[in-house]
């Protein structure tokens, strides 16, 4: 019995250890598997080609969940990049609203359907417009930082990117600034350890982005990218020291794609299935579920009811999307400039 | 009124406008304690200090994403681009980033960054501090290019890059920042984008020029005048978008059109003016649209001669005013 008690209390430690509750970790798991249902829909959408294009999230959820789960949604500034579902839907952005720009639609929210999908953006959640070319925003959320030390708030900014992109020149500039400037920002890689098909070790010559960090005078951290309390952990390190005017951080999520790049990419090219097979073991979702197996917040038959919520909540979304109109051909001419005023 | 050159011009309405608006800083390379390498930013740190005159890293990409990222977030950014030649490893920046922010973030998310950039030749400084960069810019929708060529058109224009919110890409002629002189009024006023301004009124035929260039054709057009050729010239100033109005107006009234600019000739700003008289001007025209250009060769060389031999002058530009004034 008491030896019973202990290990429970030892076993709930992670989370609450980490200041989390029972609902705010069984919150994150909603985030993490609703992201992955959708994705695994918009994948099968693009089997029989009802959609152009999709680039996935899969493997990488309780990377961008423990992260975004550290700031404050909609006052903290987030610049993301095209693998960040569920990143975007743990700061707000929704099923819908994903379903829209997978289909192109009017009203999808980040560019009312010019982006391709994934290209996240909402003013309303200080989600910052992306582009496609990668690092660009790396820079540009130090810029964001540099601001937010302008006007003396305690703010901060969560940018992301893989590995490959650490080897663009705008890596190297952003995190340069906001090492001289101590700036309020983290840069969450998510190490995937392929850019598309390109391992890691042909972007760098180190076996970890975490160590590059030292050449700009900030904390460097890698954190189990599978693990979402792991990553919250260090994330939420990395937060509070750059509100409390400490600076930047570095951290690297060690983490596996476990799918092809995008549609267009087929990964039977450039690795093993068995390598692929050997990740899939260590999957975020699986790891979440048997530790809150393990502490007693989920057990088989919730794990079906929230299954279950979520397909009702990704085919809302499907259904909503699908039936919703497209932008009119003459929507591609606003907003490039604004009104001149005089 | 006051006297300025073009380089005080800068300078007074920098100070002026961070007077007026906190949100307004400086970064770029030099740009602090020593006021930049043309003194553009001459006693701007000692007045609004370090928080708001930044010495940026060597590193011009992130000179422009930084301003991109802060103008995103609400501030008025200012990056100075050393020289116009280093602008380069910015391209991706300004191209995909901030001329697209409004467009792909439909219109949600603006970027509004000044961005400054003393470009031109005819100043010894060979192939990489002479260039003129444009044509290249003056493609890309969502960003303004302004490249106004007097102290009452920078003051004007300057304030008014510092009002709009969108990317502004303001090219100052180097060569014109001592050079050129003139009256700047006490009252304040602006000059909106997209407005050209006719410097010289004549009947005969028309100029169209810009930056150093427009000074030339000034020049040009007073020693044609003895021979009782009647001049007009045109400054476009703002190169994208082209205030094509004023500049059809005028060519509907002379009938003729001579484009000048130093940028090399093929696919420069005068392709485009001439493409757009010969398509709305048609009728109007006496003569073929004539132009005067950098000759195609990859920058303005360093030695005497060849630099010369690039620049056009107040003669070449004479000589193409006769032979379009005979036609
Ligand atoms: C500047 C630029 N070059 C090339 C591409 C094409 N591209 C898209 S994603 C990608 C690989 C990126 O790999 P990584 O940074 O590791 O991120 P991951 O996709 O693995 O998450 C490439 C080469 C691009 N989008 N931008
Ligand atoms: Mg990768």
């Amino acid at each position: 019995m008491a030896t019973q008690v202990a290990e429970k209390i030892a076993l709930e430690i992670t989370h609450r250890a980490l200041g989390l509750s029972d609902d705010q970790v069984l919150e994150m798991y909603w985030a993490m598997l609703l992201a992955r249902r959708l994705d695994e829909r918009m994948w099968i959408l693009h089997r029989p080609h009802l959609v152009a294009f999709h680039i996935s999230g899969i493997g990488h959820e309780a990377a961008q969940v423990g992260a975004a789960f550290a700031l404050k949604r909609g006052y903290d500034y987030a610049h993301p990049y095209y693998r960040d579902m569920a990143t975007v839907l743990t700061l707000g952005m929704t099923p819908r609203d994903l379903m829209l720009a997978l289909f192109g639609r009017q009203g999808e929210p980040s560019s009312n359907g010019r982006q391709m999908p994934s290209h996240f953006g909402s003013r309303a959640l200080n989600i910052v417009s992306g582009s496609s070319p990668v690092a660009t925003q790396i820079p540009q959320a130090a810029g964001i930082a540099f601001a937010i030390k302008y006007k003396k708030t305690d703010q901060v900014v969560l940018t992301c990117f893989g590995e490959g992109s650490t080897a663009e020149g705008d890596f190297h500039e952003g995190l340069n600034w906001a090492g001289i400037h101590t700036l309020p920002v983290i840069f969450l890689c998510q190490n995937n350890q392929y850019a598309i098909s390109v391992p890691a070790a042909k972007q760098m010559a180190v076996p970890n982005v975490a160590d590059r960090a030292r050449a700009y005078g900030i904390p460097g951290v890698i954190v189990d990218g599978n693990d979402v309390l792991d990553v919250y952990g260090a994330m939420r390190d990395a937060v509070a020291r750059a509100r409390r005017g400490q600076g930047a951080t570095l951290i690297e999520a060690k983490t596996y794609r476990p799918v092809p790049h995008s549609s267009d990419d087929d990964d039977r090219t450039y690795r093993s299935r068995a390598e692929v097979e050997e990740w899939k073991k260590r999957d975020p979702i699986l790891r979440m579920q048997e530790y809150l197996t393990r502490v007693n917040l989920l057990n088989a038959q919730k794990i079906v009811e929230s299954d279950a919520r979520a397909k009702q909540v990704v085919d809302d979304a499907d259904e909503f999307a699908r039936n919703a109109p497209y932008p009119p051909a003459e929507a591609a001419l606003g907003n490039v400039w604004g009104q001149v005023k005089s | 009124m006051a006297t300025l050159t073009n380089i005080e011009a800068i300078t007074r309405t920098l100070a002026e406008e961070m007077r007026r608006d906190p949100n307004i800083f400086i970064t770029g390379e030099d740009v602090g304690v020593r006021g930049g390498v043309f003194r553009a930013t001459k006693g701007l740190i000692e007045e609004f200090g370090e928080s708001r005159v930044v010495d940026a890293p060597l590193a011009e990409s992130s000179i422009v994403a930084v301003g991109i990222g802060a103008a995103v977030y609400g501030l008025r950014p200012v990056s100075e681009i050393q020289f116009a030649d280093f602008i380069a490893p910015a391209f991706n920046q300004i191209v995909n980033e901030a001329a697209k922010m409004r467009y792909r973030s439909n219109g949600t998310w603006t970027c509004p960054l000044v961005m400054r950039a003393p470009y031109g030749g005819g100043i010894s400084g060979g192939l990489y501090h002479s260039q003129s960069i444009e044509a290249t810019y003056a493609h890309i929708p969502g960003l303004y290019v302004v490249a106004p060529a007097t102290p009452y058109d920078i003051v004007g224009m300057l304030r008014h890059a510092l009002r709009v919110d969108d990317p502004v890409l303001f090219l100052e002629h180097k060569k014109t920042y001592r050079l050129i002189k003139g009256e700047v009024p006490d009252t304040y006023y602006t000059i909106p984008f997209g407005k050209a301004d006719v410097k010289r009124v004549g009947s005969d035929l028309t100029v169209i020029a810009y930056g150093l260039m427009l000074h030339h054709a000034l020049d040009a057009a007073e020693r044609v005048a003895r021979d009782g050729i009647s001049v007009e010239v045109i400054d476009p100033r703002t190169l994208n978008p082209l205030d094509k109005d004023t500049l059809l107006e005028s060519v509907k009234k002379t009938g003729k059109a001579l484009i000048i600019h130093e940028d090399n000739l093929t696919l420069g700003l005068g392709a485009e003016i001439a493409a757009i008289i010969a398509s709305e001007a048609f009728e109007w025209l006496d003569a073929p649209v004539m132009r005067v250009a950098g000759p195609d060769i990859p920058a303005v060389p360093f030695s005497p001669p060849m630099q010369d031999f690039f620049m056009p002058n107040v003669d070449k530009i004479e000589n193409a005013i006769r032979k379009l004034g005979a036609y």
